[in-house]
């Protein structure tokens, strides 16, 4: 049995199922950072005093992370348009340099959680920290997530391609617009935290 | 992983021996996730009816033995067989969180709007029927964690379902695995939710347009909304909850905070209003989840069984969508007594008040469907009938409690769960009967026996009223909502003590009055009466495939002529047409 509408567009929807649920999903994420910047409101105004992010946290690290992981969207972009093309290896080659960017993303991350950790700048020592790292930690999963989905793609799943390249194509895209979501949570997490 | 057990199922569906683990554990059909989720949500539903049962022991006769139970709770929880104060709390905090989360909610929406909802709307399968899968999956995860906490060191959680912080941040291990719980009930109604607003956009059946779909529909695509964009701020909660207690953080402990005589030692600054804030965010639309697939059975059976169109259909559609979108902006009402300021007060008592509009105008057009109706007194209406003015009490007793000044003496006390039980009891868990009544037929192929249906309904009527009417007399009085003895220690309260016998007594009748159901369900899927696609004679699309419906659903293209109640149509052949008959034939 087919589910209609997996491959190809509803005429009078114009949208595959696939797009309303990735879309859908995104719109649930937002409630859930959403929240979790509501709260670094609530907790920052009804603080006495809040540090400046910059004094405790290193911001040329950072930026150098934003760097990587709005190169990494680019590479997500030539990986979907690849497949627009119908050249599946190099698709899979920028699938493959997404992933390893978001590695280069975790790593930084780790070596500034480890600088953290060094000078026992723990989750439990101040209300600035204890939502630092959760919010961060909390993208650092997404990008896993991200990291982990691309990966499938590039390799067992891009298996797809042999019997319906258009799907394979689709969930790609769909990937892709996760990924660009993490990244722009990313975006809205630097200032808010290492700058402000 | 997912894959490839896919393709195994896939396979599977597709050779005639289905081996038991393919066809009932680990399908895709939409069908049989249903019948998962309703059996499930059956289960648990019981689960915490007994919990409860417990609980109305102890208020009634505080301190004396547990009878059966007693003895087998052990020492920690029942010293001597009768109920300790912190077991006490683990039951009411597990009674709430068991049947809002683990029972209510999956039985209308996973089980009824996973079976009803790609049937009504002449769709094969859900958009995602291996996301479906895992959905339930993660229910079933989640409702196992929450059961074996209870073996935990500590007990299960015991801070209220609410897990008000700061009580629940300093709370034995519980309550760790009731937020691990809530994080994958959490992610199976996303998933859920995600499936049923595509589905609804994109298998609709050829001609059926977004005013030709069934109430039923239309509730539970509403209600997925409410689901999808609610729950992600309690997961935000639950997250931070969980670094209070895990990583040691002071999300929602202030500075200073004393703990049995002794300053806590934690960086502080935290506020335990925002957990109430990011709770309520949640549990207020939770509220209308609970609700509104309630409403939309109602009107399937209403429509169904008085031969005529539904009063209003326009108006109950758009009413719903209000509903939905204002649901999101009146959950400070349940905190008008945390001294966030008149101000708030004054903006969210005049949201809840406004909010109650739609509300009316739902009861009041299912109230007006039923005039000039040929009505069929059979189970199924009978407690759809019910319904109306059990969701009634329940929705007029919550007027006092919106408006912020009467809440000053009613909050917290009994007469808020006697409000919230008159929605959800013998509102909602009526409603669901009523579906269970109704769409057997469809599930099985037989219809359920109507004596022992009445033999159901009756008493489960009284019963009900029994329980929570003079729970709402015991809190106008005053009495507490969470005293481990019902009250007895407060002189106010002795005038009204006697009540707690009546309504223990009523719950045990309650539960009696089960036992038609349970015999009914149990016989009726093998020995009950087999009937044909149809035999309600109703116009909606599930009765237009057979019963039960095979894998895909239909056996002929679907194509939709008209509206979803076109009940003794003037001139009509019979008195009804259903949604896929031609116009003119």
């Amino acid at each position: 049995m087919e589910i209609p509408y997996t491959v190809e567009a509803r005429p009078d929807t114009g949208l595959t199922s696939g797009k309303i649920g990735i879309w859908l999903f995104l719109a649930s994420e937002v409630m859930l950072f959403g929240a979790l910047f509501a709260t670094y409101i609530m907790l920052r105004v009804g603080a006495p005093e809040w540090p400046v992010g910059a004094t405790i946290l290193n911001v040329p690290l950072a930026t150098l992370n934003t760097v990587v992981l709005i190169t990494s969207s680019v590479t997500m972009v030539m990986a979907w348009a690849s497949l627009m093309r119908r050249d599946l290896s190099k698709a899979r080659m920028f699938l493959w340099a997404t992933v390893a960017l978001g590695g280069a993303f975790m790593v930084i991350k780790a070596i500034e959680y480890n600088a953290k950790f060094e000078h026992h700048l723990y989750p439990s020592e101040s209300t600035f920290l204890a939502i630092y790292f959760t919010l961060t930690g909390l993208h650092a999963f997404h990008v896993l997530g991200g990291m982990v989905i691309n990966a499938y793609f590039a390799g067992p799943g891009s298996k797809l391609w042999h019997t319906n390249p258009q799907w394979l194509t689709n969930r790609v895209e769909h990937a892709g617009l996760f990924w660009h979501f993490v990244d722009l949570v990313w975006i809205f997490l630097f200032p808010v935290l290492y700058l402000l | 992983m997912a894959e490839t057990l896919h393709e195994r199922a896939h396979a599977a569906e597709h050779h005639e021996e289905l081996s038991f683990w393919w066809k009932y554990v680990f399908s895709t059909d939409h069908k049989i996730i249903g019948v998962q989720y309703t059996v499930t949500g059956l289960v648990f539903l019981f689960f915490g009816f007994c919990l409860m049962m417990m609980m109305r022991w102890q208020l009634a006769y505080p301190g004396q033995p547990l009878p059966l139970l007693g003895g087998l709770l052990g020492d920690v929880r029942a010293p001597g067989g009768a109920i300790a104060p912190d077991f006490y709390n683990q039951l009411g905090a597990m009674h709430g969180t068991i049947m809002v989360f683990m029972g209510v909610v999956p039985l209308a929406v996973g089980g009824f709007g996973n079976f009803v909802l790609p049937l009504q709307i002449g769709a094969p399968d859900m958009a995602f029927p291996r996301i479906n899968m895992l959905s339930y999956q993660s229910y079933l995860l989640g409702g196992v964690v929450m059961l074996v906490s209870f073996f935990l060191p500590g007990g299960a959680a015991q801070s209220g379902w609410t897990s008000y912080a700061p009580l629940s941040d300093i709370a034995p291990m519980g309550q760790t695995a009731w937020l691990l719980g809530m994080v994958f009930l959490i992610t199976s109604s996303l998933l859920g939710s995600i499936n049923f607003i595509v589905t609804t956009i994109q298998l609709r059946a050829k001609g059926l347009t977004f005013m030709r779909l069934p109430f039923f529909c239309w509730a539970q695509f509403v209600t997925a909304f409410l689901l999808l964009l609610a729950f992600p701020p309690l997961e935000a909660a639950a997250v931070l909850q969980l670094m209070d207690r895990v990583a040691g953080t002071s999300f929602f402990l202030p500075t200073g905070l004393v703990v049995s005589g002794q300053v806590l030692e934690v960086s502080g600054g935290g506020s335990p209003l925002l957990w109430q804030h990011l709770f309520w965010f949640l549990a207020h639309p939770e509220v209308y989840v609970l609700i509104l697939p309630a409403m939309g059975i109602v009107a399937e059976v209403v429509a169904n069984n008085t031969r005529k169109p539904l009063w209003g259909y326009r108006s109950l559609v758009y009413s719903l969508i209000f509903l939905g979108f204002m649901s999101f902006i009146v959950w400070a009402h349940h905190m008008f007594l945390t001294g966030m300021g008149t101000t708030m007060a004054s903006f969210f008592q005049t949201t809840t008040m406004i909010i109650s509009i739609p509300s009316v105008v739902i009861l009041t057009a299912l109230i007006l469907s039923l005039w000039g109706g040929a009505i069929r007194f059979n189970t199924a209406m009978l407690f759809a009938l019910a319904f109306l003015p059990m969701f009634g009490i329940g929705g007029l007793t919550g007027l006092p409690l919106g408006l912020s000044s009467p809440d000053v003496f009613l909050h917290d006390t009994l007469y808020v769960i006697g409000h919230f039980h008159y929605v959800v009891a013998p509102g909602t868990i009526f409603a669901l009967f009523a579906g269970v009544y109704y769409w057997f037929p469809k599930v099985t192929g037989r219809r359920m026996n109507e004596t022992l249906g009445k033999l159901h309904f009756w008493p489960s009527l009284v019963f009900m009223n029994l329980i929570f009417m003079p729970m709402m007399i015991q809190g106008m009085a005053g009495v507490s909502r969470r005293l481990a003895d019902g009250g007895q220690t407060y002189d106010f309260s002795d005038p009204v003590m006697g009540l707690n016998k009546v309504m223990s007594h009523a719950a045990y009748g309650l539960a009696l009055a089960q036992i038609p159901f349970f015999l009914n369900f149990f016989r009726s899927i093998r020995h009950g009466e087999p009937v044909g696609p149809n035999p309600w004679n109703a116009t909606t699309l599930e009765w237009q495939a057979p019963s039960p419906p095979p894998h895909g659903n239909f056996t002929e293209p679907i194509v939709v002529h008209r509206g979803p109640y076109e009940y003794s149509v003037p001139g009509a052949a019979r008195d009804f047409c259903p949604q896929n008959q031609p116009v003119g034939a």
